[in-house]
Order: structure tokens, then C-alpha cells, then sequence
């Protein structure tokens, strides 16, 4: 026959975000401040450019020779050369051990925003608001090809990671182009639709990210360019965007404050976080142990990742081992034999075991342990609730002593007023007050318990009234608005019996 | 083609099991029970019922084997007449009329040729115990009309009358006495509880009674739980009786096991306990069995037990209280919310079935098929607890979704209302939860209802509800990178000026939903959920409302509370016509244009069929009950029938079957009455096969030989070996025409093989005399047969030496035939 059923215990849907391991992930960051905008990071902001430490929050290192605002400052894939571009034009290539610029490339008219090594490590790529990208030689700090298909500022760049002749550009005329230095022209123009922001290669180099407006571009340039997903998930211009170090997860920055992570499989957002203002950079360090945000208001916000606890196992009891548990399993039947099988027994809470035996109190107490009561308050409501089913509310309520009452009225008096476990706990709350009206006033503690109660009661009252007010108001302001509909009547009648009207 | 009758009204199977205790056959394999006006014979090992034996007019009041032969059985029915069958063939073999209403029956070893039967005379509540002198005769029917008294006001129910060992007396209980009648002495003692005097409300009056079947020993049953055993009780003066407690509510039956070392009680706890040696500390117990235990039998063997329960079901139990079978018929026990419906994949029933269970109920087999725990809670039987009800169900989606409604009520402000939605598993052939919500409505649902629509492409749900909206449920996705999940969500709540929301119903196509508020109906856009119409009869509530389907789509229907039934034009949005009629069922064919309305009248419930497009109704059958419907519902058939007539053309398609407020279950049938309704008798296995246990594999074999030599001794002839095992016989009948030689050739080799040698007969006839003494016991029982080997250990050397020596004579046997075998084929 069928076993004992073991109490349903009423699930609730978590309110807020939903905790997955992305979540889980993502949030492990602590937040760290430092007081402006990559192992080492650099940080370009105004007319400097600082080197941040991985650890300590101070500048390490700072570059100043630039005459106007510095931007977007590169580190070389070994993490030995530092190149730049300005406001005025210039080009400047740093040795992360020196001060002075190595080279200095001149030949932009206008504001290089992006500069980018390319993957053989000897070549500069940058483009600028003249509307130019330029390769450059660093042996020789020669110019080496110059690129003018595009038709507005140049304001974002890649190199890919593989091929040193390839490279892509981002333009504010709403293209992305994919120039290769063997052919003197772009291979590939793509169209964004708004003005690129943000350009990304996938380390393979197969798929191209672009961000540009509110949207987010993945493209499939092994396709020779066809557009793979479109994301809008930001509410204003997307600024910056960055793979982590896995390749499992993409991050873009915005101008809403928000950065959001993307799963690249199925490219949904899997985590979001916020900050205090418009995000106009945004970095990830090696294995994402840090992620670095430069927002408008001047601040460089650096999360570090907490590092996983390591579990110590010395503490954890010895379990029986592995072959305990195929024991017997791997036993072939023989012809004659016949298998006999142990009904698996089923695993029964505590309390499921109590309500089994009927021993409503012990079942009661046992959901009354400060353990249940505060992490699990719906596993005591439920069991409050099946002794109430069961008609033996009353019975188990009753004879306790000066702890164990105060120890249920504590219970009632957290969580009374909460909406999902009220029904219940009034119910709890009448049943001790009969009972106990008796015993009041033998004990100052239970005393007090029940002026808290009441107190409680009384608030909850008060602002149950208030809401019905405000309620009422709103419904005037609702009742006040005209309704569009029209009505008419109709009147119809048949045999003088029947009235029929219809609204319409 | 059918052959047309007059439409009648039919119980269409689900009649109770319960009513009288079970009987077990001799052997254990079959077992008997009441059933309506028929006795069923179930098979204990797989649960089928293999006989249906009808005769009686009335309802079967008992039934018991014929003491003198355990392959006939008695059985005593309310229109007077007792009849003796034959239950293996099904044949009724005597009718012996009585001519008074029989209420109980009862049969003794002893007692040649009569029966003792309780009857009532003149008063109502009055029943006497008479016994019942047979006469013997050859003619099928004989009156009995040799009535002998034995005992005066006793108590309807078989189980307040019990028979002592061997006869010697009788004891019946009623209210707060217990008599005891003495055959030999002809005298009646009576034994009066000592506190029923002195309490006015004392709960300890009789509710059953069993006597021990080795000892001078009554054990009897009472309303406050308490069983007593009684002894001593010859004499008026000197008798005792000791207390067992264990059951806290009445004690509904008691049954002494076959030796009268234990002692069964069960109740309303659905917990049957063993006594063993009659004493308060040796109990043994068998809970969940999820309903109040009604009757306690035991098989005469000893090996089974069997309890019926109030839900409709009984349960075969080992000695070892272990439950091996269940047999359930339509569980009916408690109030039906849910209603009628029809599981689109299965054609099953479906309604309330176990507390907290959907029973899915096959309509063609008369059997239940499974129960599905909606409420899945531990099931306490108490009287006075508020139970959680299931009180709405309902299919979606070609039965991909069900949809379920659970509520309890305390108090007036406490309700518990959840609804459940379940996903058809195609995996595991079953229904799955889904989603879980906890108060979809802030009070009572009165309506559920699925968009049926074919060409939907999210399933969507309404709920009606008291508290003035309806809400429209949809299936979502709502699964991410993690997991896939899709669940129900609320997309849409309605109202109109906050009119308690009583019906909704959704068109053949989905496009339009009709949702009554009380004296208005108002439709809605299925699409963007706008009110499109409103209907307003001012005739009183509307009860229910359907939609016409195929040609008569453009109609709807309702019915009021004031008894008028109106149907509306949906294109004009006008009243089509309207007429008064107290409907109490309206159900639509789903697989025609009919709506069946079923409506009381003073006399009886009277059934129209009709066509919303036309005036004059199909079919109209006056007075389908006495009692009010309830329920109905069409049943699609699985092969469509060809009624010609045109007032049974409606029957082609599909069943109407329905539900009345005791809950019988009827149909209708064209069929003549003395056509079965249900072709489900099949023949009884009566070869006795042998069941596989290891004693089976040690000696099986042994005996099947034995068995065959008992045939050629039994015949005084020289029984030829059968045919088939003859190798050389199934080679000349296998081997293609083609290949064999000629016939002439043949001919010598056939007639050899056919010839028993001379030396293997001299070698059997030694194991042959030796097991003569053996072959008695084989024949009656396996146990004892066991049993007596165990105890002739000084034969069982020798008989080794037997099968040995059998298995050489075999061998060198099967040696001769093969070579017989083969010689013609090297021949060739």
C-alpha cells in the first residue's frame, strides 16, 4: 500500500534576481575604489596615463609627456611597450620601464582615440578623427599604409589576435570594416546602423562583436560578414565591450550605468551589474580576476574576485568508501536464482517522522528550533498548517512552559505581519491567546512577548487602513478619467416574455 | 448493422463491491462478491474478473459456498429466492424461492440441506434469523417454503450474526445485547452490557460479532472501539469477557483466522490489526489502506485474507500481511465536484475518486485504471476533520494539461484554495505537476476551462471564481541558459461590475470566450480579451452555458436558475428562442451538433436531445431516473454505430452516460435486455496449472510423469504416447511433400514408432507400484503433500533411486527413437 506521505512544505517564488551560477559568479567581486579612470592595468585619463598595480589601488607608474587629453592606452600582448594615442594627433609608444616616449608616430591630423598592436607585435594600428587608419612600423616609426574609406571619425579598433595583416575598425559613419594590410583596402565592411562605439574580435577570429547605439552586434566574418545576433539590452548608447577570459561570457558597458554579462552560447544576459554613473570604459584582468570600470564622473571602479574558499577536508567525517556502495551490485543473477529486492527506503525529515508517529508536540518543537524558525519560516508555517488540517492545532499549542511559549510567540512576532504566512499565524495567534489568557501576568517575559504582539497587531492595522485610503483615492482618480467606450442600449423583445439588452 | 430496441436505461457497471463480505473459493484462487444484482467471481492472483454471474432480479444480499460441494455457491437476494450456482462454468444450477426478502445469508457443515437466512416480518427494523430446509429435487426451480425460527430481533447486517464451531451455536448482537442460541439445548441466552444501563450516551452498543472457530469463544465488536471476547457463555451466570482496545473509533468488522490463533479488527483508522492469541500486547498491524475496512474475510485455506473498504475496493492480504491484490470498482464513496469528464487520450472517466485522487475508470472494461494523487497529503480518516476537497478538474490540449482545483474551508474567512496544472508525460505514460498556485482566486472557483481550439498555439485556461473576476491563464517560457521550464502565468483578469463570475466557456474555435456573471453573459475576444457583447435574460443565474459546435457554432446556451433555457444567436446578438425547462444537465457532443439537457420534474429527471439551430428536439426519453442527475457526459465511441431510426441517430457518434445523486452510473442501450451489456465473461481456466515455486522445479517433473502414468492405469489401456512427442511422427509431418520417399516406405517405420518397446514398460512398472500411495495425496494439495514427504524420510533414499533409474530407461528411450528417427532420412 502506499506509504506515508510526507508534508508538503509551500514553496514560495524567491522575489528579486534569480541566483544562478553566473550570478553566483559575477557577484564574488569585491568593489574597490580608486580615485580615478589593466596583472597591470593603465588607465589613460585627461593628459596621463597610469599603471595600476594588481593589487595596491595606488598608480604605480605614470606617463604625463602628452600635451592635450591621452587616449586609450594599449599594452603589448608581453606586456613591454605601452602605446597611446591624443588629442593632437600623436601617437606615442611607451617602454613600461621608461618615462620618456620611445616613438612618437606623427601623421594624424585630428584626435587618434584608437590604437591597437597588431598580433606580430612590430606594427601600430590607429585610427582617427580625420577619418584615417594608419598602420605603423615601430623598428623604423615609419608610416606604413594609410586608410581612407571611411567617412567619419574613427573612434574604435581591433587587431586580430592571429593574423598580424588583419585589423578591424570602427567608424562613426555606422561601418565597421575589416582592413587587411596585404591588399591596401578593407575586405569586409559591415553595417552597424549607428555609430561604432566598440569593436571586439572573438580570440578565433571568427566572430566580430560591434557596439554602436543601444545595440550590440555579433557578426560572423567567416560568413564574410552576416549578421549572427542582435542585442538590445541597454537602455542608452552601449560604450564598451570586453570578452572574459574564458570566451564563455561577454560584457558590455553602457551610458545606463549598467554593465551586463551575455552567455556567448545562446547570448542571453545571464548577470548585470550596476554603478554609479555613465560606463565609458570597461576591462577584465587575467582569468577575471579583477573587472575594472571607468565611469563619466571620473571614478575607476576595480572589483577583485574573492578567491574560492578552499573547503578544508581534514574536519569532514569519513565516509564509508565507494565499494560500499556497489556492494553486491555487480552480483549476476544465476538461472535458478531469484532476485529479491529490498524496497529502498524512502528519506523522511524529522519532523515527517514525528507527524508519522503522531507525536504532534515533538513535530511542533522540533520546527521551533532557531535553526528552522529563522532560515526556513515556511517549513514551521507548513508544519503549523498540516497540524491544523489534521485538527490538532490546539492540542499541540497547549501545556508549554515560560521558554517554549516565548520561543513560538518569537516566531509570531517575526513573521505575523508577512503577507504569504499570515493566514496561519492569526490562526496560531488566537489559539495561544485562549488558551494562555488564563496563566497571564505569572510571567514578566511571555508578558512582554504579548504587549510586542499586540504592538505589532496594532501597526499592522494602522497601515492596512492607510492602504485602504490610498487605495480609495486612486480608485476616484480612476473613476474620474473618462472612458473611451461608448454604450447603448438596446432593447429587444419576444413573445413578452423575454427582455433582452445588449451592450455593445 | 444493430438490431434497434427500445432505448432503455442500463447501469453501466461501478456498482459497489462492498456491500457483504467477500467470499474466497476453496482454494484460495478465486474470490466472490456482491455486486447489484450480480455475484462476480474475481481471480485473487491477477485482480480480473472472470465471471459475472447474473440471475437474481434483486439485490444480492449473501453469498456462501455450499458446504457439501466447495465448487457451487449459494446466494440469497432481496426478491426472495436463493439460487445455487456452479461458479467455474457460471451456470445456474437451482433456484430455490423463499418468497420472504432475504437479508443475510448463512450456511453450516453441519446443518444437511437447509440454510439459515434473516428475513424481516411485519416491522420495519425487526429481523429474525429462520433456517431454510432445501428440499432436493431435480427441477430447477423448487419452492422452499420449510421455514424453521431460530432467533427474534436481531440486527440486519450479516456481520452481527455469527456460528460457533461446529455448529453448536448461533450468537447475533444488536443495539447493547448479545444472544446466544444453543442448537442442541434449544435455549437462548441473552448478555446485556452492564454500563449501556447506568450512561445515557454510552458508546459501547454492538456493531459485529465472530465466534472462534475451535473454541466455545465470541469476540465482539463495538461502536467505542473496544472488542470483547466472550467465554463461559453457557452459562448465564458465570460468563467473562476481557477488552482488546486499540481502535479509537467503531470497530466495523471482525474475522477469526482460519485456526483461531488470530484475531482481525478493522475500522475507520483503514488499519487492519491481527491479535494474535488473543491478547492486548501481540498486534500486528497493516496501515494505509486508504479506507474505512467494511467487511474482514478469510480464505477457508488460511493462506489469504481480504478486506473491503468503503472507497469501492477490496484488498487480497498474505497470512504475512502483505497486500498482494487489489480489486477496485468506481470509487464512489464521496460527494463528486469534479464532475464527469473524459480523458481525451484514454476515453477513460474521470471524476473523484480516493480522498485527494482522480480516478481515471475505464468505461469498456469496467475497471478502474489508476488513481492520480492531486492532493498528495497524508490522508487522515477522522469524522469531524475539515478535509482538503478536489473540486474542479479539467482536460486541455488533446489531454496534454489537466487542470485541477483544491480548496478547504474552515471558517468563513479561511479559505485554502490551490490550483494544480499537470503535464502529460509521454515517458512515463502519466501526468506530471507543473505548477503549483496557491490562491488563484480570492474565493471560491465556480468554472475551469481549457481553450480546446485546434489551431491555439499557447494553451490557455480560464478560471471563474466568486470573488467577481475570471482569469486567464497562459503557458509561458520562461526557460534560460540554464534549465528549460515553461509554466502557467496569469495573462489576463476580467470582470463586470464585480458580478460573481459563475460559468465561462470558450467556442468550437477558440475566437470567442462566454463568461457568465450572474443574470448576464458577456463575451470576450480570445485575442486581445475585450468585451464584446453582453446577454442579459433577467431569468435568474445562469447555471450553464455552452457553445453549439460545427453548423450550430454561431449559438449559445444557456441555462438559468429561474428554468429557462435560452439560446442566443451570436451573429445577430439577439435571443434565437428560449423555453422553460428546470435543466439540471446541459452537455454537448463533441462529436456532433446534438446538446443532451437533462431536466427534473416532480415525477423523475426526463432527457431532451436537441440542435440549437432547430425547434423540435431529437429525442426525448421521459422519466430516465427517479432520482435527480447530477452528472453527464458523451463518451465518443470507439466504433460509431449505425442507428438508422432518426431518434437514436444521436447514439451514433458517442455515449451519454450519467451520473444520478446515488450515484449509479447509467447509460443508454438499444440492445434487447437479454444481451450482455459487457461481452467481458470469459471462460474460467478450470485445468489446474501448477504454479512455479522451487518446490515446482524439484518436483515438477516427477509428477507430470506420475500424472501420466496415473492416466494409462486410470484407463486400463495402453495409452499411446501423444503424438507430437514422437520424433519421427513431427518429422513426416514437417518435412516438405517433396523430399519425402515414398509412402509404402514410410508406412513400416510410422507403425514402429507407434509400438511401445517391451523392455522400457518393464522398467516403469517398479517406480509405478511404489507410488501408488503417493499419487492420493497429489491430487488434494500441494502443502500437505510437502508435508508428508518430510515425514517419510525413510522413503526418500528409494525414491532416488526411482528417478534414476527413470531418467536411464528415458534416456535409453529417447537413444531408440532417435535412431528410428534418422534411419529413413540416411535412406534417402
Amino acid at each position: 500500500m502506499a506509504g506515508y506521505k510526507p508534508v508538503v512544505i509551500q514553496t514560495y517564488p524567491v522575489l528579486g534576481e534569480k541566483i544562478t551560477q553566473d550570478t553566483l559568479y559575477w557577484n564574488n567581486y569585491k568593489v574597490n575604489f580608486s580615485p580615478q579612470p589593466p596583472y597591470n592595468y593603465a588607465v589613460t585619463a585627461s593628459s596621463r596615463i597610469h599603471v595600476y598595480g594588481r593589487y595596491s589601488q595606488e598608480p604605480i607608474k605614470t606617463f604625463s609627456r602628452f600635451k592635450d587629453t591621452a587616449y586609450c592606452a594599449t599594452f603589448r600582448q608581453d606586456g613591454k611597450l605601452l602605446v597611446a594615442g591624443s588629442e593632437d594627433g600623436g601617437v606615442h609608444l611607451f617602454d613600461i620601464s621608461g618615462r620618456a616616449p620611445l616613438r612618437q608616430f606623427e601623421g594624424h591630423t585630428k584626435a587618434v582615440h584608437t590604437v591597437d598592436f597588431t598580433a606580430d607585435k612590430y606594427h601600430v594600428v590607429s585610427g582617427a578623427d580625420d577619418y584615417t587608419v594608419k598602420l605603423w612600423d615601430i623598428p623604423n616609426s615609419r608610416e606604413i599604409l594609410t586608410f581612407k574609406e571611411h567617412s567619419d571619425y574613427v573612434r574604435c579598433g581591433c587587431a586580430s589576435k592571429l593574423n598580424p595583416d588583419l585589423f578591424v575598425t570602427g567608424s562613426y559613419d555606422h561601418t565597421v570594416k575589416m582592413f587587411d594590410t596585404r591588399t591596401n583596402e578593407s575586405v569586409i565592411s559591415i553595417e552597424h546602423g549607428q555609430p561604432v562605439e566598440s569593436v571586439l574580435l572573438f580570440p578565433s577570429g571568427g566572430l566580430l562583436v560591434s557596439a554602436g547605439g543601444r545595440y550590440v552586434k555579433v557578426w560572423d566574418m567567416l560568413k564574410g560578414g552576416q549578421l549572427l545576433v542582435s542585442l538590445k539590452n541597454h537602455h542608452k548608447t552601449v560604450t564598451c565591450l570586453c570578452l572574459s577570459s574564458s570566451g564563455q561570457r561577454l560584457l558590455s558597458g553602457s551610458l545606463d550605468r549598467k554593465v551586463k554579462v551575455y552567455s556567448t552560447a545562446s547570448y542571453k544576459v545571464v548577470h548585470s551589474f550596476d554603478y554609479a554613473a555613465s560606463i565609458l570604459s570597461l576591462a577584465l584582468a587575467h582569468e577575471d580576476e579583477m573587472i575594472v570600470v571607468g565611469m563619466t564622473n571620473g571614478i575607476l571602479s576595480v572589483k577583485h574576485r574573492k578567491s574560492e574558499a578552499k573547503k578544508d577536508t581534514s574536519s569532514r567525517r569519513r565516509r564509508p568508501a565507494y565499494r560500499t556502495f556497489i556492494k553486491g551490485k555487480s552480483f549476476l543473477k544465476q538461472r535458478d536464482d531469484i532476485s529479491i529486492n529490498r524496497p529502498s527506503k524512502k528519506h523522511l525529515e524529522l519532523y515527517d517522522k514525528d507527524l508519522k508517529n503522531f507525536q504532534i508536540s515533538k513535530a511542533l518543537d522540533r520546527v521551533l528550533e532557531p535553526e528552522i524558525t529563522i532560515k526556513t519560516p515556511e517549513v514551521t508555517v507548513s508544519i503549523i498548517k498540516e497540524l491544523n488540517r489534521r485538527g490538532v492545532l490546539a492540542n499541540a499549542l497547549a501545556g508549554r512552559d515560560e521558554k517554549e511559549l516565548s520561543r513560538i510567540l518569537n516566531f509570531l512576532i517575526r513573521n505575523l505581519s508577512q503577507p504569504r504566512f499570515a493566514p496561519v499565524l492569526i490562526n496560531v495567534a488566537e489559539i495561544i491567546i485562549d488558551i494562555y489568557l488564563p496563566v497571564i501576568g505569572q510571567s514578566p517575559v511571555v508578558d512582554k512577548k504579548f504587549l510586542l504582539l499586540q504592538g505589532l497587531v496594532e501597526k499592522e492595522i494602522d497601515y492596512q487602513r492607510e492602504l485602504l485610503e490610498t487605495l480609495g483615492m486612486m480608485e476616484m482618480l480612476f473613476a474620474t478619467t473618462p472612458t473611451k467606450e461608448s454604450t447603448f442600449t438596446l432593447e429587444y423583445k419576444s413573445d413578452g416574455v423575454l427582455e433582452n439588452k445588449i451592450e455593445s | 448493422m444493430v438490431e434497434e430496441g427500445v432505448l432503455r436505461v442500463v447501469r453501466s457497471g461501478g456498482s459497489e463491491l462492498n456491500f457483504r463480505r467477500a467470499v474466497f473459493s476453496a482454494d484460495s484462487k478465486y474470490l466472490f462478491c456482491v455486486s447489484g444484482d450480480f455475484v462476480k467471481v474475481y481471480s485473487t492472483v491477477t485482480e480480473e474478473c472472470v465471471h459475472i454471474l447474473q440471475g437474481h432480479s434483486k439485490m444480492v444480499t449473501g453469498i456462501q459456498l455450499n458446504p457439501n460441494n466447495h465448487l457451487q455457491l449459494y446466494s440469497s437476494s432481496l426478491d426472495g429466492t436463493i439460487k445455487l450456482w456452479d461458479y467455474l462454468d457460471g451456470i445456474l444450477i437451482k433456484t430455490f424461492i423463499v418468497g420472504h426478502k432475504l437479508h443475510g445469508l448463512f450456511t453450516l457443515a453441519h446443518a444437511e440441506n437447509s440454510v439459515f437466512v434473516t428475513i424481516n416480518k411485519e416491522k420495519p427494523d425487526v429481523f429474525q434469523l429462520v433456517s431454510v430446509k432445501l428440499p432436493k429435487s431435480s427441477s430447477q426451480e423448487i419452492e422452499a417454503k420449510e421455514v424453521s425460527f431460530v432467533l427474534d430481533y436481531i440486527n440486519q447486517s450479516p456481520k452481527c450474526v455469527a456460528f460457533g464451531h461446529e455448529g453448536e451455536y448461533v450468537a447475533a448482537v444488536r443495539d447493547f445485547y448479545l444472544s446466544v442460541y444453543f442448537f442442541k439445548k434449544k435455549t437462548t441466552s441473552r448478555f446485556t452490557l452492564s454500563s449501556s444501563k447506568n450512561k445515557k450516551h454510552a458508546k459501547n452498543d454492538f456493531t459485529c460479532v465472530a465466534c472462534h472457530p475451535k473454541e466455545d469463544c465470541i469476540a465482539s465488536g463495538h461502536r467505542d472501539g473496544k472488542i470483547r471476547l466472550w467465554r463461559n457463555f453457557d452459562d448465564d451466570k458465570k460468563y467473562t469477557y476481557t477488552c482488546l482496545h486499540w481502535h479509537h473509533d467503531m470497530v466495523m468488522d471482525l474475522a477469526f483466522s482460519v485456526t483461531g490463533a488470530s484475531l482481525l479488527s478493522g475500522g475507520r483508522e483503514s488499519v487492519l490489526v491481527e491479535w494474535r492469541d488473543a491478547t492486548e500486547k501481540n498486534k500486528e498491524f497493516l496501515p494505509r489502506l486508504g479506507a474505512t475496512i467494511e467487511h474482514i474475510s478469510v480464505s477457508p485455506a488460511g493462506d489469504l485474507f481480504c478486506t473491503s473498504h468503503s472507497d469501492n475496493k477490496i484488498i487480497v492480504i498474505h497470512r504475512n500481511l502483505e497486500a498482494s491484490a487489489v480489486i477496485q470498482g468506481l470509487v464512489k464513496d464521496r460527494n463528486i465536484f469534479t464532475g464527469l469528464l473524459i480523458d481525451p487520450r484514454t476515453r477513460a472517466l474521470v471524476l473523484n475518486g480516493k480522498p485527494g485522487h482522480l480516478q481515471f475508470y475505464s468505461l469498456q472494461n469496467d475497471k478502474q485504471l489508476y488513481n492520480l494523487d492531486i492532493i498528495q497529503q497524508e490522508y487522515i480518516n477522522d469524522y469531524d476533520l475539515i478535509q482538503i476537497e478536489l473540486t474542479k478538474a479539467a482536460f486541455g490540449c488533446q489531454g496534454n494539461w489537466l487542470a485541477t482545483v483544491e480548496q478547504r474551508q474552515e471558517k468563513e474567512t479561511e479559505l485554502e484554495l490551490q490550483m494544480k496544472l499537470w503535464a502529460y508525460n509521454k515517458k512515463t505514460q502519466g501526468f506530471v505537476l507543473n505548477t503549483k498556485v496557491s490562491m488563484p482566486h480570492d474565493d471560491h472557483i465556480t468554472a475551469l476551462c481549457f481553450c480546446n481550439a485546434r489551431k491555439s498555439e499557447t494553451p490557455t485556461l480560464v478560471t471563474c471564481s466568486k470573488d467577481g473576476y475570471f482569469k486567464v491563464w497562459i503557458l509561458t517560457d520562461d526557460s534560460d541558459i540554464y534549465k528549460k521550464a515553461v509554466g502557467w502565468t496569469c495573462d489576463f483578469v476580467g470582470s463586470y461590475h464585480k458580478y460573481q463570475a459563475t460559468n465561462c466557456c470558450f467556442s468550437e474555435d477558440g475566437s470567442l470566450l462566454a463568461v457568465s456573471f450572474e443574470e448576464t453573459v458577456t463575451l470576450w475576444d480570445s485575442e486581445t480579451w475585450e468585451l464584446k457583447c453582453t446577454f442579459c435574460q433577467r431569468a435568474g443565474k445562469v447555471r450553464y452555458l455552452c457553445f453549439g459546435r460545427f453548423t450550430c457554432s454561431k449559438y449559445l446556451l444557456g441555462a438559468t436558475d429561474n428554468d429557462i433555457l435560452c439560446c442566443w444567436n451570436l451573429l445577430s446578438c439577439t435571443l434565437e428562442w428560449s423555453t422553460k425547462l428546470s435543466v439540471r444537465v446541459l452537455e454537448p457532443d463533441r462529436n456532433s451538433e446534438n446538446i443532451a439537457a437533462i431536466s427534473q420534474s416532480s415525477e423523475g429527471s426526463d432527457l431532451f436531445v436537441f440542435k440549437p439551430s432547430e425547434p423540435r428536439p431529437l429525442y426525448i426519453q421521459k422519466n430516465i431516473s427517479r432520482e435527480e442527475v447530477h452528472w453527464g457526459v458523451f463518451v465518443p465511441r470507439d466504433v460509431p454505430e449505425t442507428f438508422t431510426s432518426e431518434s437514436y441517430q444521436w447514439l451514433n457518434r458517442s455515449q451519454l452516460y450519467f451520473l444520478t445523486k446515488s450515484q449509479s452510473l447509467l447509460t443508454f442501450s438499444a440492445k434487447s435486455p437479454e444481451e450482455k451489456l459487457t461481452p467481458t465473461s470469459k471462460q474460467l481456466l478450470a485445468e489446474e496449472s501448477l504454479p512455479t515455486t522451487p518446490f515446482y522445479f524439484i518436483l515438477g517433473k516427477h509428477r507430470q510423469q506420475q500424472d501420466e502414468k496415473l492416466n494409462t492405469m486410470g484407463n486400463e489401456l495402453v495409452q499411446l504416447p501423444v503424438t507430437e512427442n514422437i520424433p519421427a511422427i513431427s518429422e513426416l509431418l514437417h518435412t516438405p511433400a517433396h523430399v519425402l520417399p515414398s509412402a509404402s516406405f514410410l508406412c513400416t517405420m510410422f507403425v514402429n514408432s507407434l509400438l511401445l518397446s517391451k523392455k522400457t514398460n518393464s522398467d516403469e512398472e517398479i517406480p509405478d507400484d511404489e507410488d501408488m500411495e503417493e499419487k492420493e495425496s497429489d491430487s488434494s494439495d500441494e502443502e500437505n503433500d510437502v508435508t508428508e514427504k518430510v515425514q517419510d524420510t525413510n522413503d526418500i533414499d528409494a525414491e532416488e533411486d526411482i528417478i534414476h533409474q527413470l531418467s536411464k530407461s528415458e534416456e535409453k528411450e529417447l537413444r531408440k527413437l532417435r535412431k528410428v528417427d534418422y534411419s529413413w532420412l540416411a535412406a534417402l
